[in-house]
C-alpha cells in the first residue's frame, strides 16, 4: 500500500534518500485526511525566491498545507539542508492530492546526519502504525 | 467525546456505506465530507447536492397564545408571517445577544415550528419553557423528524418526482405540508447555502429510502451527497451566520449586522430595551466580511490586528471554493468597518493583509 523504497514518519511524511540527496512529501494517507489541498505555504523557510534558513532540523515544521477543511504543518523527517521547494504547487496545489509520491513532493535537499535515518519507519512499519491509529 | 456516546441520525449508516468521513458535531456523529468538500461545494453551486441535517432541532409552540409568545421570544416580527410562511429570526437574551438563531415556521396563529441549531436544542427548549406565558404548550419534536436539505439550481427537479406537491408553487421562505414517498412531510423552500433549494422534514423511518431516491433522481444532474465541510463553506460564501462562531451570547443582534431581523417597532420582546438603546446610541463594533490578499486562508479564531494592536479575531474564515478567494468574517470597531478598510490577520507569526468587502461574498443570480 505504501511505496517500499521510501521511509516514513509517525507524522505522515515520507522521505526518499538517494546517497545524500533527500526528497520529502506527505503520504497518500495524509493527503486523504487533509482533503482538497488549496495552498502550500513555505513562507517560514522560503521567501522571494530564496531559502531563509540554511538547515531544517529534524522535527521542525517546514511548510503548512492548507486544505478546504483545515491546515496542517509538515515536519522534516530528518535534518535537511534545503535546495529546492516544489514551485509547481503554487499554481497546482492539488498535485499533492493527486500524486503525493511523485509530482506532489514538497522539499528537496541534502542529508546532514545519516544516523537519523535509523529512526524512520519502513513501509511495513508505517502501514502498521496507520492501521493502529485508525483503531 | 467518545464516539460511542455520540448520537446517530437515521442516516448515519447510509453515510458510512458511502465512505463518508464521520466526525463528532453537536453531539452527533455526522459526515464532514464524502469524496471531496471542494466538489461537494461546487455541485451545490452548479447543480445539486443533498445534506443530512437531521441534527437540527424542531420545537413546536402551540396554543391560543402561540403568536404572542413567539413575538415575545424572537426579535423579528412574527405577526408579519402568513400561514405557511417562514422567517429567519433569533431568540434573544435580555442583553440583546443570541440564545440562538432560527427559522420560524407559521402553520397558523396557534401553531408555530422553530427550527433551531443542534448544539443549542436543549438550551433553547429550556429557555422557551422558562419564559412560557399565556395559553401555550411547547414540544421538542426533534427526534420525530429527519431533515434533508436538497440544494442547488437542480434541487427542484431532483425533489419533484418524490413529492405530491407542485414545488414551483412554493416561494422562497414558504413551506407546504405534503408527502414525500407517501409519508407526511413539511416541504420548505429554504436552505443554508445561498442557493435555491428545499429542506424536508419527515419521519425518520423513511430516511434511508428518501435519501437514496434523491441520489437516484439526481444522478442525471451529477448530484453529490454533501458533508458539514461543504455546508460551512457554502454558508460562509453567502454570509449566513453560524451560531458559536459569528453570533453568540457576547454580541448583540445589531452588532452581528442582523438589524434586518430586529424589528424594534413591533412591540415588546426579550432584549428589546437594550437593542433600542444600542440603536439610538450606535453600535461600537460590527460583523464585517473580509477578503485576504494572499493565498493563505485566514481560519476561525486567528487574531485580527489594526495598527499593530490585536483588536479582534476571525469568527469564520476559509478558502471559498466557488469564489476561489480566501474570505472570512470578523467583528471590527465601527470606525474601522467601512468597505475598503485594511487590516491584518496573524497566521503562524506573520501578518496577512485583509480588506473589508461587501457581503454577501456570493449572491446567486435571481431568475
Amino acid at each position: 500500500m505504501f511505496p517500499k523504497d521510501l521511509l516514513y514518519t509517525k507524522s505522515h511524511e515520507w522521505v526518499k534518500i538517494e546517497g545524500d540527496d533527500v526528497t520529502v512529501g506527505i503520504t497518500s494517507h495524509a493527503q486523504e485526511e487533509l482533503g482538497d489541498i488549496v495552498y502550500v505555504d513555505y513562507s517560514n523557510i522560503y521567501e522571494d525566491g530564496e531559502f531563509t534558513v540554511e538547515e531544517i532540523k529534524k522535527g521542525d515544521a517546514f511548510c503548512s498545507i492548507e486544505s478546504v477543511k483545515a491546515v496542517s504543518d509538515v515536519y522534516a523527517p530528518i535534518t535537511i539542508k534545503p535546495t529546492e521547494i516544489n514551485s509547481d504547487l503554487e499554481d497546482a496545489p492539488e498535485t499533492v492530492n493527486q500524486a503525493p509520491y511523485e509530482n506532489g513532493w514538497l522539499l528537496k535537499g541534502k542529508m546532514v546526519n545519516e544516523v537519523e535515518k535509523g529512526e524512520l519507519l519502513s513501509a511495513e512499519e508505517y502501514e502498521k502504525f496507520v492501521e493502529e491509529e485508525k483503531g | 467525546m467518545e464516539e460511542k456516546n455520540l448520537k446517530h441520525t437515521p442516516l448515519t449508516e447510509v453515510h458510512q456505506k458511502l465512505n463518508a468521513r464521520m466526525v463528532p458535531f453537536a453531539g452527533y456523529l455526522m459526515p464532514v465530507q464524502y469524496e471531496s468538500a471542494l466538489l461537494e461545494h461546487l455541485a451545490v453551486r452548479n447543480s445539486v447536492g443533498i445534506f443530512d441535517v437531521s441534527h437540527m432541532g424542531e420545537v413546536f409552540i402551540e396554543g391560543e397564545d402561540a403568536l404572542s409568545f413567539v413575538q415575545k421570544l424572537t426579535c423579528n416580527n412574527a405577526k408579519k408571517l402568513k400561514e405557511t410562511q417562514i422567517q429567519y429570526s433569533a431568540l434573544t437574551y435580555p442583553n440583546g445577544t443570541f440564545v440562538d438563531d432560527l427559522l420560524v415556521y407559521k402553520f397558523n396563529d396557534k401553531k408555530f415550528m422553530l427550527c433551531v441549531n443542534a448544539a443549542n436544542r436543549e438550551k433553547d427548549y429550556k429557555w422557551i419553557l422558562s419564559h412560557k406565558e399565556g395559553n401555550v404548550e411547547v414540544f421538542d419534536r426533534s427526534d420525530s423528524y429527519t431533515q434533508i436539505a436538497i440544494q442547488g439550481p437542480k434541487a427542484l427537479e431532483t425533489l419533484q418526482p418524490l413529492v405530491d406537491v407542485n414545488l414551483s408553487e412554493i416561494k422562497y421562505y414558504w413551506f407546504k405540508p405534503g408527502k414525500v414517498l407517501g409519508t407526511d412531510a413539511i416541504i420548505s423552500r429554504t436552505g443554508y447555502t445561498g442557493e435555491d433549494g428545499f429542506e424536508i422534514y419527515f419521519s425518520p423511518e423513511k430516511a434511508p429510502e428518501v435519501w437514496n431516491a434523491l441520489l437516484e433522481e439526481g444522478k442525471k444532474f451529477d448530484i453529490k451527497p454533501c458533508g458539514l465541510a461543504a455546508r460551512n463553506t457554502l454558508r460562509l460564501e453567502a454570509k449566513m451566520a453560524l451560531y458559536g462562531n459569528d453570533i453568540d451570547d457576547k454580541h448583540t443582534v445589531l452588532e452581528a449586522d442582523l438589524g434586518w431581523i430586529c424589528k424594534l417597532k413591533k412591540g415588546d420582546f426579550i432584549g428589546r430595551d437594550v437593542l433600542l438603546k444600542q440603536k439610538e446610541e450606535g453600535i461600537k463594533i460590527k460583523l464585517v466580511g473580509f477578503e485576504v490578499k494572499s493565498k493563505v486562508p485566514a481560519r476561525d479564531h486567528y487574531p485580527v490586528y489594526i495598527d499593530g494592536k490585536e483588536v479582534s479575531y476571525v469568527t469564520s474564515g476559509s478558502f471559498a471554493p466557488y469564489l476561489k478567494k480566501n474570505i472570512g468574517l470578523t467583528y471590527l470597531p465601527i470606525e474601522k468597518s467601512e468597505i475598503g478598510t485594511e487590516f491584518q490577520i496573524k497566521v503562524r507569526n506573520k501578518f496577512l493583509e485583509a480588506i473589508v468587502v461587501e457581503t454577501p461574498f456570493y449572491k446567486r443570480e435571481k431568475k
